[in-house]
């Protein structure tokens, strides 16, 4: 059987799959986001109990394995009275396990905005939410892009971990079909081929919009 | 030191001077930057603070701007403590609010400008007057138009920081300040940073705001020629403390003490 043959056949499959890998990329990203914002400021936190939560939570999900996550909060939450359903387990467990390293990333951009920058805020004095909101998290946006390119596209290809969890994803679509077809080499290659669709025409040429955005937002272009 | 307590002070309106340091001192770790400084600057004064470089000037007003902690005594802007607030007739530590509240009554300009990048000229003026004072848009771009006409920049209003020079960079962040109505007005070598021909237009705008406002101004500067011109005092520091001060006349034409004079020689050498 041809490629084309095959893809004939089993595309609305293969198109059912890629929906929900796109949609659990897109969750698990806004998920990562988040997190990431909201732990970063944590950790640069003078409060100590604060700071130590942060640390706590970027320390764990950075240092053991996504898949085990997956595995804990879909099979061992339910355990303590949590039940996620497997789709929202899915895209919570990458979400928090890219938010991690994600945290990282939005501190390492904060710091780096000019001193100057946060002395000219205090100089008009503007309170430090209004400060960090509206001075310095715009800039430390631009300069945090391309490594967030970077985690997002992470993100993506570990959404074919939810697989193991049965969420119907690519992956799990194209497990299934060379179950019952043995056409090992045309569907693991076609998978192969729209996560490379979906990460190198579709989201890089976004980012690159993106970073040129900002960069005319920060009067840079 | 000595003379410093024979000098008399101008002192309008009741008589208490808009700025006082008293026995300030300040110290990173071991390294003494400013010991016991006493400093009154009247209202309306134009202060002008010269010295060599790790004098402590610059760090004069970045206390006074509350960017530095002070390690001992207390600075005081228009009769009210800055740096410490009183607690049943007992000055403590000023907290975070205490400092947000007393702060709106100084400005500062600062060597490198320091306007935001992702705002334009008349956004950089309006932000403090919108998100701190609570302003509306209009009022905040009237006041902020005023002031961009007053410094020259009302035709670049709506270009970024990037499309601008240094100059001009500077003539805005003298706006951003003004904007915020504050009662002293800080310039911390804000014509170091300029190319030589475009520092005219900058200390032109200051010239204007000594002439035609009574604003309390301190300013640390090595251009000795401007600061001998607008100012009614010139402070040299050296090695943390006040070596002389006097009218600029004076501490120019004659000065008394040894260090001050080497200093100035070599300054001219330079020049």
């Amino acid at each position: 059987m041809s490629l084309f043959e095959f893809i004939s056949q089993y595309w609305p499959r293969l198109l059912s799959g890629t929906g929900i890998t796109v949609a659990q990329f897109l969750l698990s990203s806004v998920v990562a986001i988040i997190l990431a914002l909201i732990f970063a400021l944590m950790k640069m936190s003078s409060n100590r109990l604060v700071k130590g939560a942060a640390v706590t939570y970027i320390e764990i999900f950075r240092g053991t394995s996504l898949l085990v996550q997956l595995y804990w909060i879909f099979f061992v939450l339910p355990l303590f009275g949590l039940t996620l359903e497997k789709f929202t387990a899915g895209y919570i467990a990458i979400g928090m396990n890219a938010g991690a390293y994600g945290a990282e990333l939005v501190r390492g951009g904060i710091m780096s905005v000019p001193r100057g920058q946060w002395e000219a805020a205090l100089a008009i004095n503007m309170s430090s939410a209004k400060r960090m909101w509206r001075i310095i998290l715009p800039q430390a946006v631009g300069i945090m892009l391309p490594p967030w390119g970077n985690l997002l596209i992470e993100i993506l290809k570990g959404t074919a971990l939810v697989s193991l969890i049965s969420v119907t994803d690519l992956m799990f679509q194209a497990k299934q079909i060379n179950a019952s077809t043995y056409l090992s080499a045309q569907i693991f290659g076609t998978a192969l081929i729209i996560y490379y669709i979906i990460a190198r025409f579709m989201f890089t040429p976004f980012m690159r919009w993106f970073e040129g955005f900002m960069a005319r937002k920060l009067g840079k272009a | 030191m000595e003379d410093m307590s024979a000098y008399p002070l101008e002192i309008s309106g009741d008589g208490t001077p808009m700025v006082s340091f008293q026995k300030v001192r300040k110290a990173y770790g071991p390294l003494v930057v400013l010991d016991n400084l006493d400093l009154e600057v009247a209202t309306g004064e134009m202060v002008s603070i010269i010295g060599p470089s790790g004098s402590g000037k610059t760090t004069v007003l970045r206390m006074l701007m509350t960017l530095e902690q002070i390690n001992a005594g207390v600075i005081y802007v228009d009769g009210r403590p800055l740096t410490h607030m009183d607690k049943a007739g007992v000055l403590v530590e000023a907290t975070p609010k205490h400092l947000r509240a007393r702060r709106s009554d100084i400005g500062m300009c600062f060597q490198h400008f320091n306007l935001f990048p992702h705002m334009t000229a008349i956004q950089n003026c309006m932000e403090g007057p919108v998100h701190v004072l609570g302003l509306t848009k209009a009022e905040a771009r009237d006041r902020s138009e005023e002031l961009l006409e007053l410094v020259g920049m009302i035709e670049k209003k709506d270009q970024h920081p990037s499309r601008l020079s240094g100059g001009q960079q500077q003539r805005v962040a003298i706006a951003r300040a003004l904007a915020m109505r504050p009662k002293v007005m800080l310039f911390d070598e804000v014509t170091s940073a300029l190319d030589p021909e475009v520092i005219g237009e900058v200390t032109n705008v200051i010239r204007k705001l000594v002439s035609e406002h009574n604003l309390t101004m301190l300013m640390v500067t090595h251009q000795m020629g401007f600061a001998r011109d607008i100012s009614d005092r010139v402070c040299f520091f050296y090695d943390g403390k006040i070596e002389e001060q006097g009218r600029p006349a004076d501490l120019f034409g004659n000065p008394k003490r040894e260090r001050t004079q080497q200093f100035l020689s070599a300054v001219k050498e330079a020049v």
